[in-house]
């Protein structure tokens, strides 16, 4: 025979203030817990998203990221020329040759810098992220010192809003267009024209070539075959796979960070839990008595106060991650430790983070009740009858 | 005398809780200076940073480099007392995780400069006359286990290939937050690599480091380095050693300054935990306190009974908390081996973490201290807890 639900939720409820205490510590844990998971999930879904399964990214074999990357002309003409590479209408290749640097821009009311991305692109590169939308003015005119910004510079960085001017290179660049990426990662860079940027900048070099593929089941034998051209001193990736990778370093710095902290935090939580429920079961012994000599097993008072340790850490998780998802409203904007630039995301929930933070919050009370569980049911009958 | 006796004897009459509240209160004082440790870390180049120091670099930004014939150019502007240069080489020591940084540098003039890296001179000896040598520090030779004699293979990122270097000689640093996870070999042989392999990439250095005469003067002179190469093709920005390192670390202010956050929020938890203890205590012993009342104590003197007592249990979690700090900020350091410069417990994060214990326990005691304070001996009398 089992002992109502009803007796550990009511048992909750006597003890107001004990109970709004330990399950605002656990609350505090879980809210922790499911803030980190929720910024790796961000960053993960931003630099997923950067991505098109489509289209691939050419970089120098060894290369961590574009910025390091170099490609010379002859090499960027020879991947042009694979027949991998889509055409477009008038049978030009759907591929663009693409310079990428970082700039060093102050911020918005300060005056500390940040390296931000500078891709110099072309309008075949627009035409392959068509996630990109305009939202302000219009796109840069080719052979022109105009550039348009992400909607995450525009916002953050001094002189890159639509009407101003950036000035590098030597060079004044008017800002004509404010993008939106979809809230990828070139929401947090610059476009303009490659060759102009590229002249200001001093190089002959590209950086990447970023081109759609005209079959997208052709990319493996694609990569294999330019890995051992002789003439070619570089690999390929998936764009969606070259992005994700982007993320790794960031990605394990905050979740080990992160779940390290959790873990430490939980450790005063469920003492909390536990000293809780120690109490509980002290002051209510004539009532475990009672219970026991009514009949219920011992395992049944154990689950009992099991129950009541378990209802706890739920509360504590439901409230925890109720304000975690307040956490969605705020972007976070840090140097990504692959490209070294700026990257702007935001906390994003998803249903296998409530799934983990709530799991998280019942081992918690899992933890801290056990022993006190085990103590109830480990009690004498007639002692603990005498107890009152 | 009798109060502090009956302070610690309350504090002893729930052994288990009491000991469970205190292992908490050690836990949570423990992350702290943990956390604030880490934090501090970050800060570490920027405090080593010397203000008779200026950084100048490429004015696009860190990416880029600047010629090797600003040298003299720089040399020749009124206040520079020194000069020397670097390059960051960003690479690969077996594997991604194995980072520490490594600098393409010139010795004579580099270790001029740095005189916190104190290199015997029979190593400096030998590490000048082998192009082929490098210098690392006494931290990262421990990571690694570096001996001198020994071969060492760097994967270039930045400039492509194996790179193969002896090391000649093991340095350690002046004081104990120099940075001595640092990895240092010619300039000279990156510069001829380069000159074979990409002749566009050679003659170029990452930053120049100088050392001016009076660090009054550093705005002065930073502003006149940067006059001379105005619009030249490689346009250059001078600040201080100290904001120039300042700006990596704002580079991810949002995650340190999330660092902190988190650290405070332990504190909360432990101050959640322990109002718990303290407001289970004293509603059980209601009865006690409207006795002691009825006995003539007045409510100031039961106030203090249970302030003493949180103040007793905050005190002795944060003494041992403290305690267990230095050992697990070395534990903690050789865990991450040369990610952080240095990693030393500074006296600000003991001062903070006494403070953090002190308004635990002053918190906690409230409420119930209120309550007992306020409570009528009639109704305490009654009161079963």
């Amino acid at each position: 025979m089992k002992v109502p639900l009803l007796y550990s939720y009511r048992n909750l409820w006597a003890r107001k203030l004990t109970t709004l205490l330990t399950a605002g510590g656990m609350a505090l844990v879980v809210f922790v817990f499911a803030a980190v998971l929720m910024l790796d999930a961000g960053l993960k879904k931003t630099l997923v998203d950067t991505g098109s399964y489509d289209n691939v990214v050419v970089t120098r074999r060894g290369a961590e990221s574009e910025v390091q990357s170099v490609i010379d002309r002859v090499q960027a003409n020879t991947v042009e020329a694979q027949p991998e590479v889509a055409l477009g209408p008038g049978g030009r290749a759907q591929l663009s040759k693409e310079s990428v640097v970082l700039i060093s821009l102050i911020k918005r009311g300060g005056d500390k810098p940040a390296n931000v991305i500078i891709r110099g692109t072309s309008p075949t590169g627009l035409a392959l992220r068509p996630q990109l939308r305009i939202v302000a003015g219009r796109v840069f005119r080719p052979g022109s010192n105009e550039i348009i910004t992400g909607r995450a510079v525009a916002d953050r960085f001094a002189g890159a809003g639509l009407g101003e001017a950036l000035r590098f290179g030597g060079r004044d660049w008017v800002v004509v267009g404010v993008f939106d990426a979809g809230r990828s990662g070139f929401d947090s860079e610059v476009w303009g024209d490659a060759e102009q940027l590229m002249q200001s900048f001093r190089r002959s070099i590209f950086s990447s070539v970023v081109f759609k593929l005209a079959d997208p089941q052709a990319f493996d034998a694609f990569a294999e075959r330019i890995l051992t051209d002789p003439r070619l001193t570089v690999e390929a990736k998936r764009e969606t796979r070259f992005y994700a990778d982007q993320s790794g370093k960031l990605s394990a710095f905050i979740s080990y960070l992160g779940l390290t902290l959790s873990v430490i935090f939980s450790i005063g939580a469920m003492i909390g839990a536990m000293i809780t429920m120690y109490a509980a079961v002290a002051n209510r012994t004539a009532e475990i008595g009672a219970l026991r000599a009514l009949g219920f097993q011992r395992y049944a008072v154990m689950l009992a106060f099991l129950a009541e340790a378990l209802l706890l850490a739920m509360v504590g998780g439901v409230v925890g991650l109720g304000l975690a998802s307040f956490m969605q409203f705020f972007t976070i904007s840090t140097v990504n430790f692959q490209s070294f630039a700026e990257l702007a995301f935001s906390f994003t929930l998803n249903p296998g983070i409530v799934l983990r933070s709530l799991l998280f919050a019942l081992l918690m009370g899992l933890v801290g009740g056990f022993l006190p569980a085990l103590r109830a049911a480990r009690m004498n009958i007639v002692d603990s009858l005498r107890a009152a | 005398m009798f109060f502090l006796s009956m302070i610690l004897r309350n504090a002893l009459r729930h052994k288990l809780r009491s000991l469970l509240t205190l292992l908490g209160l050690v836990v949570a004082i423990l992350a702290f200076g943990l956390i604030s440790t880490v934090v501090g870390a970050w800060y570490a180049n920027s405090e080593a940073a010397s203000n008779a120091r200026l950084v100048t670099r490429n004015a696009i930004s860190l990416a880029f480099s600047v010629p090797i014939s600003y040298q003299q150019k720089i040399r020749a502007v009124e206040g520079v007392k020194d000069i020397t240069y670097a390059n960051w080489f960003g690479g690969v020591y077996k594997d991604p995780k194995n980072f520490f940084p490594q600098f393409a540098i010139d010795p004579e003039s580099y270790l001029r400069i740095y005189r916190d890296y104190l290199l015997p001179p029979d190593d400096l000896r030998n590490f000048i006359r082998d192009r082929k040598g490098c210098v690392v520090g006494r931290r990262l030779a421990d990571t690694y286990g570096f001996k001198v004699g020994d071969q060492v293979t760097m994967k270039g990122t930045i400039f492509p290939g194996d790179w193969e270097f002896t090391v000649r000689g093991i340095y350690d640093g002046r004081e104990p937050k120099t940075d001595t996870a640092q990895f240092f070999f010619h300039w000279e042989l990156l510069n001829e690599t380069m000159k074979q392999k990409f002749p566009r990439r050679a003659n170029y250095v990452g930053v120049y480091v100088v050392e001016i005469t009076n660090p009054d003067e550093a705005a002065a002179v930073s502003q006149g380095i940067d006059q001379i190469f105005k619009n030249s093709a490689w346009e250059t920005l001078t600040e201080t050693e100290q904001a120039f390192q300042l700006g990596f670390v704002s580079m991810i202010e949002a995650i340190v300054v999330a660092i902190r956050l988190m650290s405070y929020v332990v504190i909360v938890i432990i101050l959640a935990v322990m109002a718990n203890t303290m407001a289970m205590t004293a509603r059980e012993r209601l009865s006690e306190y409207a006795t002691l009342k009825a006995l003539g104590f007045r409510p100031a003197h039961v106030a203090a009974l249970i302030f003493g007592e949180s103040l007793t249990l905050a005190a002795i979690g944060a003494v041992i908390g403290i305690a267990l700090t230095f050992p697990a900020a070395r534990g903690f350091s050789a865990l991450t081996g040369t990610l952080f410069p240095t990693m030393q417990v500074a006296d600000t994060t003991v001062v903070r973490q006494v403070v953090s214990a002190l308004v635990v326990g002053v918190l906690a005691a409230a409420l119930p201290a209120w309550r007992a304070a306020h409570v009528k001996i009639v109704d305490g009398l009654r009161s079963i807890g």
